[in-house]
């Protein structure tokens, strides 16, 4: 294994350090702790949003801190929650008199910690604090980590959503209520070429021999639905969205988001290969793309593969998504042009 | 007993548990390498160190509990920090006046009730729940319905977990991590079900100390048994090691 790290144990530190030091106008450290929020969290009178995870899935979460998008990032160890005294400390930094929301891909590790810092929080404070949970992986109905299906990609386009009517001056169950309607019209799948192999373990998670591929795969290395010899891009292509779109259950005519998303060893060209497949698909069966996004939203270490986000789009979620954002890893200007 | 004798106690389980979490952490790793993460010992260890570290010895019941709580769910992380520490930072509130045989069991009831709600487990899902959930009622029934003496009530409700323990080993898990490998949980008995048992029993030995002088006394004064009591479900349901 060769990797950019110093001591495997000091990654996560070393990393957020580096953050804070590239976006300082951005994001700051809470002391101690392994949380950055907003530079200028918390925003007196807005709902707070704040999301968490493990690290490894970079830029998420902390690379949508920022105006129109997230107040919070908890960065748990690599692969794992962040602990829910943490997640506490998050809570309390982004509350600014109008409540927060929790962000939470559906992970049990993940669940149950903001759960358990949502109750403490509670216990020590009469702040309004809801939660969502984000399970838009169409690939598996349980998994290692899961009761019920992964959160994945599809937890950007909550955040931003959220965030974005959290910016506008919405209230925490007009919040929660938008950031709920996205989760249950969006869908993902994933694929891998390779393994990811964690800085601690130093070899690969799982084993993928050169002339196969897994579907289905999670931002964890966990199992997938199948393994199948090598195909082309527009054949994987193929397989993700119908996968998604089977799912879904779109009527003719909607109108969509979708993102094709790195894993994180997956050059730019692969992946506009792989949008160029999925813009035909979609034009073929009569929707009509609004907004694709091509790129590395959430990763998984270097895994190389990538996934397919789809968004089912209302004249809410519409103004919400073309709203500005500004934020390391995302931006958005006025007119949906980022 | 008074608050000196039971502030006490409760440091003395501590490390009673501490320590026995110490010498079983090997053996927590093992039985978690056969159906989890094989992180369960290790993760245990070091909350319990934190505990011993950071838990403030003079402190009132609730305030002791509830720190005890806060270091497992800073210290032990993955599910478990939540599930043990943060089921006993939520009932710790019933030791606020103080440890009584009816505030021990309103504990016991208060940890279960958090446990299967954040864990979402329930008996015969071979988790933690299934060495809790005996122990709990039992320890209840024997002091609410067969009017016996804490020591008695906690000697049973370790023998209900043991039971318990045993019965997670044939099952299939269906919930947690080793819910994923389905018939190959089989023949292992749960880590968290076990770790579970470790804490009872050490409160119950802890109780034997403190609370054995007052069997002559008439049944039930607020204090002696209740303190042994609450102790133990408290480290019990601190410890129960959840479905990861």
């Amino acid at each position: 294994m060769k990797k950019l790290i110093n001591e495997p144990e000091a990654v996560v530190d070393e990393m957020l350090e580096g953050m804070v030091a590239a976006h300082p106008d951005y994001v700051r450290r809470l002391e101690g702790t392994n949380v950055l929020v907003r530079a200028d969290a918390p925003m007196e009178g807005k709902v707070g949003i704040v999301s968490g995870g493990g690290s490894g899935h970079e830029p998420t979460h902390a690379g949508y801190l920022g105006e129109g998008m997230l107040d919070g990032a908890a960065a748990g160890e690599v692969f794992t929650s962040p602990t829910a005294d943490q997640l506490q400390g998050m809570i309390d930094a982004c509350e600014g008199g109008a409540g927060v929301l929790c962000v939470v891909k559906n992970y049990e590790g993940d669940v149950m910690n903001f759960e358990t810092a949502i109750e403490l929080a509670e216990m020590e404070g009469d702040a309004e604090i809801e939660h969502v949970v984000v399970d838009d992986d169409v690939a598996v109905e349980d998994s290692l980590y899961t009761s019920g299906r992964r959160g994945v990609c599809g937890t950007i386009l909550v955040h931003k959503v959220a965030g974005a009517a959290a910016a506008r001056g919405d209230d925490l169950a007009e919040v929660k209520r938008l950031a709920e309607k996205t989760v249950e019209r969006v869908g993902t799948m994933g694929m891998a070429l390779t393994s990811c192999t964690t800085p601690e373990k130093g070899e690969p998670t799982f084993d993928l021999p050169d002339d196969e591929i897994e579907l289905g795969i999670g931002i964890h290395g966990e199992p997938g639905v199948e393994r199948t010899e090598v195909m082309d891009a527009d054949s994987v292509a193929e397989h993700l969205t119908e996968r998604v779109l089977e799912d879904l259950e779109l009527a003719e005519g909607s109108e969509l988001v979708t993102i094709v998303n790195g894993m994180g060893a997956t050059p730019q060209m692969e992946l506009y290969v792989v949008n160029r497949r999925l813009q035909e698909l979609l034009d073929e069966r009569g929707f009509a793309v609004h907004d694709a996004w091509v790129g590395d939203y959430m990763t998984s270490l270097d895994m190389a593969g990538c996934s397919i986000t789809v968004l089912e789009l209302d004249d809410e979620l519409r103004e919400l998504l073309a709203a500005p954002a500004d934020t390391p890893a995302l931006t958005v200007r006025e007119r949906g042009e980022r | 007993m008074d608050r000196e004798t039971q502030r006490e106690a409760l440091s003395a389980t501590l490390e009673a548990v501490a320590d026995r979490i110490e010498r079983e952490k090997g053996h927590l790793t093992d039985l978690d390498s056969a159906i989890g993460d094989a992180d369960h010992g290790a993760n245990l260890h070091r909350g319990f160190q934190a505990a011993l570290e950071q838990v403030e010895r003079d402190a009132d019941p609730d305030a002791f509990v509830k720190g005890v709580g806060m270091a497992l769910v800073s210290k032990v992380g993955g599910a478990s920090g939540p599930l043990y520490g943060g089921s006993l930072a939520h009932a710790s509130s019933e030791f606020a006046e103080g440890i009584t045989a009816e505030s021990s069991v309103a504990f016991a009831e208060a940890y279960l009730e958090k446990v299967k709600d954040r864990g979402g487990a329930s008996v015969g899902d071979k988790t933690m729940v299934d060495a809790l959930t005996p122990a709990v009622h039992t320890y209840k029934r024997a002091i609410e319905v067969d009017d016996l003496d804490p020591l008695t009530a906690l000697a049973r409700a370790v023998d209900a977990a043991e039971r318990g323990v045993a019965f997670t080993t044939p099952i299939r898990a269906s919930k947690g991590r080793a819910s994923y490998l389905g018939w190959r949980s089989v023949g292992h008995p749960d880590p968290g079900a076990t770790s579970t048992l470790y804490l009872l029993e050490e409160i119950r030995d802890v109780a034997v100390e403190y609370l054995e002088g007052d069997l002559d006394a008439s049944a039930r004064t607020p204090g002696t048994d209740e303190e042994s009591e609450s102790d133990e479900p408290e480290d019990g349901v601190d410890e129960s090691g959840a479905g990861e």
